[in-house]
């Protein structure tokens, strides 16, 4: 099992490598930082020395290499905008994309397995067919229409919800985490139901009731297990994308996680909080991925044993 | 004459047995008003050709149908009571210790991702509500009578690191897991060769004898059915068409398809000689004829045959044939 964690490590250093690099130049090509940062009126001496204070002046090639060698130390340079350690701006806006991305990844978990498992166990029945309908709806809602909608509604008609920002009780979360929810939730509903119906078709299904099993053991107990794989790799899918796309999310409700620090700094052409945020976004799901792999080991011994040969 | 002892009364008697199927050709009647009786400590075969209903029969006694089939009628009774009046908790009660099933493919039949203890400990911890360690101490004692080598360490393998023979020795072992009075075997070998489905079937005996079960076994094998069936009853297209001692019936059958089956075992005939079959092909489901469902198969049909449907009645004490010429002696086939 550590070999195939090892083996993982070393298969995702390559593309790690390419985002490295590629981050490098992309940030790059949004614009020349002095534009944005010195007044109009600044004279071209002024302009010097900003480019030669920030690095700039020096060849792009080495650039690049201070910038990779700061990486071994994790040092990715200082914020143009607040002049803060870049590296720790990052670290402290990840918690709450990662709390936003788990909390919404748990509640469509299980609010899947239970809305897809039943309406697995009797197909065509009209749970069937409700949640059918429902899950397609959910999956093709557009993220951004359904979060300015809440907001329309809930905190600018009637007044419940805030409408942005993380100041304040449990009701900051609501918004921001239907609606990422939303998507996730519908997809997984239909990926659930698909496979519990084919294992709840299972022979061992018809065993497992041969031997007195009640339906919640059947369909909990024996059947979901078998049908783990497909969720578990959607789920995992759709955890990536919270992950880094909580972006128009973190935007629309100003929450202060690493996609709206990844866009401001876009916007500010603040290159090493750029490169560190899209660095511990890319290993984070690195891991994410391994950690997919890993469950799917766990779930089955048939992969167990094809993993540790 | 069978003395009244309870002894002697029928662990499973099932009468009037019919499952209708919802098909695109609409309510098909798979299984029309079969009817048998098992003592314990016997063994009656439920012989016929795929699709004859006998998988369905089964299924539909151990309440286990697929959900475009239903009961629509009969009754099936376990030592008196009509199991099939019960409700899904009472049934749920009798499914391991007084009623069980061996499925036929032992490969899907066995939870891939379980281990095969948990799975052996299953009617324990369900029924006996035993604890795990208990429930897997039951599984390794039942592992070994079944015949598998080293099970205390093999508690936590998983089904596919066994072979078919295992695999279906270890259905057998949580068939049997808590004495059932009844147990249904459901073409139990079909996966198998020929040398380890002669060990399966003389294990299947030993149990039988062993725990004084009555047992049903599902077949279209006519070797298997000589060897080890005290009693059979041949179906075709859904009904029971002929039943019987197994000697009796098989030294002289009364109904053209037994007859028929009988003739075509390859050992009857000679070297050279083209092997003998049934002409044709069982009737769709739904579109079996009035009258008697083998006629255009049958060397004997006459006008009646296509008009009249032959009831199962009794040709000699303790045999029944439903045929209009049960008691003729039948033509030159």
């Amino acid at each position: 099992m550590l070999t195939f964690v090892r083996r993982r490590i070393v298969s995702s250093a390559v593309p790690l490598v390419v985002v490295i690099l590629g981050v490098f130049c992309l940030a790059r090509l949004t614009g020349d930082p002095a534009k944005l940062y010195l007044p109009l009126s600044a004279t071209p001496q002024m302009r010097e020395d900003f480019l030669a204070r920030n690095g700039f002046d020096k060849p792009l090639i080495e650039q690049l290499w201070d910038y990779l060698e700061g990486l071994f130390t994790l040092d990715f340079g200082e914020s143009l905008r607040t002049g803060q350690d870049a590296a720790g701006m990052a670290l402290r806006a990840f918690p709450a994309t990662l709390q936003l991305a788990g909390a919404t990844m748990l509640l469509a978990i299980v609010g899947a397995v239970l809305i897809g498992s039943w309406a697995a166990y009797k197909p065509n029945s009209l749970a069937d067919r409700l949640s059918g309908l429902l899950s397609m709806a959910a999956a093709s809602m557009p993220d951004f229409w359904f979060a300015i909608m809440g907001v329309l509604v809930f905190a600018v008609t009637l007044g419940w919800l805030p409408t942005s920002g993380v100041v304040g009780g449990p009701e900051v979360w609501v918004l921001p985490l239907l609606t990422l929810l939303i998507r996730p939730f519908g997809v997984l509903v239909q990926v659930v139901r698909g496979a519990m119906v084919s294992a709840l078709s299972a022979p061992y299904v018809k065993v497992a009731r041969s031997k007195g099993a009640s339906e919640p053991r059947v369909v909990f107990g024996h059947a979901l297990r078998n049908a783990a794989p497909p969720v578990l790799t959607v789920a995992g899918d759709l955890t990536v994308g919270l992950v880094n796309g909580a972006v128009v999310v973190e935007t629309i409700f100003g929450w202060p996680g690493i996609g709206k620090l990844m866009i401001d700094s876009i916007l500010q052409r603040d290159f090493a909080v750029l490169q560190a945020a899209v660095l511990i976004t890319a290993v984070t799901i690195f891991a994410l991925n391994i950690l997919v792999d890993l469950c799917h080991a766990l779930l089955d011994s048939r992969v167990r044993q094809a993993v540790t040969a | 004459m069978s003395s009244p002892s309870s002894s002697n009364a029928p662990a499973l008697e099932v009468d009037g047995l019919s499952v209708e199927l919802r098909t695109r050709h609409g309510e098909v009647r798979a299984v029309d008003g079969v009817g048998f009786a098992v003592r314990s400590g016997e063994t009656l075969a439920l012989l016929g050709e795929s699709g004859c209903g006998k998988s369905m029969t089964a299924q539909a006694i151990v309440g286990l149908l697929d959900p475009v089939a239903s009961v629509t009628g009969g009754s099936v009774r376990l030592a008196g009571t009509d199991v099939l009046a019960l409700d899904r908790a009472g049934r749920r009660k009798l499914a391991g210790p007084k009623l069980s099933i061996v499925f036929q493919d032992a490969l899907t039949a066995l939870n891939p991702v379980q281990t095969v203890g948990a799975q052996l400990a299953e009617p324990f911890r369900i029924h006996r509500k035993m604890s795990r360690k208990d429930a897997l101490a039951k599984a390794a004692e039942l592992m070994e009578r079944v015949g598998i080598p080293d099970p205390k360490a093999r508690l936590s393998a998983y089904p596919h690191q066994f072979s078919g023979g295992m695999r279906q020795r270890l259905l057998i072992a949580m068939a049997v897991a808590l004495d059932p009075d009844v147990l249904l075997a459901d073409e139990p070998t079909t996966a198998l060769d020929v040398t380890v489905q002669a060990q399966i079937m003389e294990l299947l005996r030993e149990l039988r004898t062993e725990r004084d079960m009555a047992v049903v076994l599902i077949t279209h094998d006519l070797a298997v059915v000589a060897e080890h069936a005290d009693h059979v009853a041949v179906m075709y297209a859904g009904r029971v068409v002929e039943t019987g001692p197994v000697q009796d019936v098989f030294a002289d059958p009364r109904h053209p398809y037994t007859r028929g089956l009988l003739a075509s075992v390859p050992a009857k005939v000679g070297r050279g000689e083209e092997l003998r079959s049934i002409k044709g092909g069982p009737p769709e489901l739904h579109a079996i004829p009035a009258g008697c469902a083998f006629q255009a198969r049958c060397p004997m049909v006459a006008d009646v045959c296509r008009t009249d449907h032959p009831g199962l009645a009794e040709t000699a004490p303790g045999r029944a044939a439903a045929c209009h010429f049960a008691t003729k002696e039948p033509a030159h086939v």
